[in-house]
């Protein structure tokens, strides 16, 4: 027992006894080395399979085809979900509906079925024409020599991504303090330069975090291209194993790939984050 | 006084839904004026501020800004709106401070108070910020240009505000009740920024709950209730011989409130109302 006259010092003091943790932890390492037991001594995973064609020439062709789309989806997406966003808060009912109509229609069908939807577009619409609406047509194009599987495979993902992105960016739009924009407006600035300066600047802090997550559900949604025979990397690695038979291996290697990607992009949104929530708070 | 207001406000009128909140109110603002507008919650002070900077669009009436017609243009015999740029350029012509300071927070206090002189005026980066400075110091707070505005007071951040409305030289600065969202502490350096600019001339219409700063600053003050103006006059006619019954309730009602609750400008510089400086008596022995 200390008496008032000893000097209590809490810098000297023990870390507190924890004994649940010392069981969390020796289950994890447990359940760890268990794991880790079973993928060294299971040689049905064929880790020198997986290792051969890691880099194979194919397979990197895939992931870059994965790679482009998943660019070309989310730039495309962006742009259009702004445009989207701006439409249902323009206070212009008719294209307020149309846009709410739009992201209602692409966010509810799934994108797989867009995906087969829009390879097949031929079969509804035999011929793409350019001319006067219900007047006389300037050119045409046979549908399928237009619609090839990577112009499907962008249309698809892009208006899927569109619907998801024009919800994002018009929520970061709408979190924006309505007395900012009165600020931006009564300082002199145009409509335009109100948006641009003030208000997407604020909206990015709440628009960059779901849009890190949809640039990641679009790269694995870029998967779904395969059922279109799109060379992208699940494709190019199916192609490989229904001739060797190695499935678990080379699902290895494409799931390699699709973790290696999403780790890249998560460390680049921690950073945009940051970078965007400055100034905030 | 003669010549062509700076402003002019010609029996306008604003209704939201059914709700009236500008019932036709004329008001006219000179060169170098200082016109002070009080009246009770819900008065249509802050709707009339907002309309003259055309934040809110008005339903009748007419709005002239050095004689210029705000917000439309006589086309082909028609009366029609104006392009958002030239609305744009208008405003710009206009300072206003917001209850709610309204700082831009991504930007550090330089780039608020310069940004709107390079994009909308057009002058150098260099010259703005020049300028930015020397507004800075004088309301009173050069050395933190750096600083972006989360990090400071109220009362700091509502001097930056007022720094970023002069700093595009407007032909009339428009206040809507600057002080209200500050401690009490922070309600006098604000008010002594304001009554600077008071006496080097700017043209300023100020709502304000500040009474004794109202008969202060103002070379006319204006009294309005359910969006009309019920009074105008001399801050002594208004304050000292109000006419109608309805100024003379509200004035008797607020210095009530004065006495329980409301902030007493303690500077030595405010005017005060003898029933405020029986207050500080009160409050210091
Ligand atoms: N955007 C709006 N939509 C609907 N009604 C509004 C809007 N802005 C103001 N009003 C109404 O108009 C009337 C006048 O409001 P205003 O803000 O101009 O009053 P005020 O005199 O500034 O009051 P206070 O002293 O409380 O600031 C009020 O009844 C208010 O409810
Ligand atoms: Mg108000």
């Amino acid at each position: 027992m200390s008496t008032a006259s000893q000097a209590v010092d809490v810098a000297t003091a023990r870390p507190r006894v924890r004994p649940l943790r010392w069981v969390a932890g020796a289950v994890l390492l447990v359940l760890a080395a268990q794991f880790a037991w079973f993928l060294v001594t299971n040689p049905r995973f064929a880790w020198p399979v997986v290792g051969t064609y890691l880099f194979d020439p194919n397979i990197l062709r895939g992931l870059g085809m994965s790679l482009l789309l998943t660019v070309i989806g989310m730039v495309l997406g962006s742009v259009l979900g702004v445009l989207l966003a701006a439409g249902r808060l323009s206070g212009f009912t008719p294209v307020a509906w149309a846009c709410g109509v739009y992201v209602a229609v692409f966010r509810g069908v799934p994108p797989l079925v867009q995906l087969i939807f829009w390879f097949n577009l031929g079969y509804l619409l035999p011929r793409i024409s350019l001319g006067v609406p219900f007047g006389p047509t300037f050119v045409s194009w046979p549908t399928n020599s237009v619609i090839s599987s990577l112009t499907a495979a962008i249309i698809g993902l892009t208006l899927h991504e569109a619907a998801y992105m024009a919800e994002i960016v018009r929520a970061g739009i709408l979190a924006v303090d309505g007395g900012q924009r009165d600020a931006a407006r009564a300082m002199g600035f145009t409509a335009g330069q109100s948006f641009v300066k003030v208000v997407l600047p604020q909206a990015m802090r709440v628009i960059v975090p779901p849009t890190g997550s949809q640039f990641i559900s679009l790269l694995k949604g870029t998967s779904l291209v395969s059922v279109i025979a799109m060379a992208d990397l699940l494709y190019s690695v199916q192609v490989i194993y229904n001739r060797t038979y190695e499935i678990v291996p080379l699902l290895i290697v494409a799931c390699a790939w699709y973790l290696a990607v999403v780790t890249v992009l998560s460390l680049g949104q921690r950073r945009l984050e940051r970078h965007f929530g400055k100034g905030q708070r | 006084m003669s010549g062509t207001p700076v402003l002019r406000i010609q029996d306008v009128r604003k209704r939201f839904g059914d709700h009236q909140a500008l019932d036709g109110v004329s008001l006219d603002v000179h060169e170098g004026e200082v016109v002070t507008v009080i009246g009770p919650s819900g008065s249509g002070k802050s709707t009339l501020v907002r309309c003259v900077h055309q934040l809110e669009s008005i339903d009748g009436g007419a709005m002239y800004l050095d004689g210029e017609l705000l917000g439309y243009e006589l086309r082909g015999g028609h009366l029609r709106p104006l392009p958002d740029r030239r609305v744009a350029a208008q405003r710009g012509r206009m300072g206003m401070v917001f209850q709610q300071f309204n700082l831009f927070p991504h930007w550090n206090v330089l780039r608020n108070v310069v940004e709107a002189q390079v994009a909308v005026h057009g002058r150098k980066p260099e010259e703005a910020r020049e300028q930015a400075l020397r507004l800075l110091e004088r309301v009173g707070l050069a050395g933190r240009a750096d600083a972006h505005p989360r990090m400071l007071s109220g009362g700091q951040q509502q001097r930056v505000a007022i720094a970023r409305a002069l700093a595009t030289h407007p032909r009339i600065m428009l206040f809507d009740e600057p002080t209200s969202a500050l401690d009490p502490e922070l309600v006098d350096e604000v008010l002594r920024v304001v009554l600077d600019l008071a006496r080097g001339g700017m043209t300023m219409i100020i709502v304000t709950h500040e009474m004794s700063f109202a008969r202060e600053v103002a070379d006319r003050c204006v009294f309005m209730e359910a969006g009309r103006v019920v009074e105008t006059g001399t801050p002594e006619e208004i304050f000292d011989n109000p006419v109608s019954p309805r100024l003379r309730a509200f004035l008797s009602r607020f210095s009530g409130r004065a006495a329980s609750d409301e902030h007493a400008p303690g500077s030595g510089r405010m005017a005060q109302t003898p029933d405020e400086r029986v207050l500080e008596e009160e409050t210091t022995s």
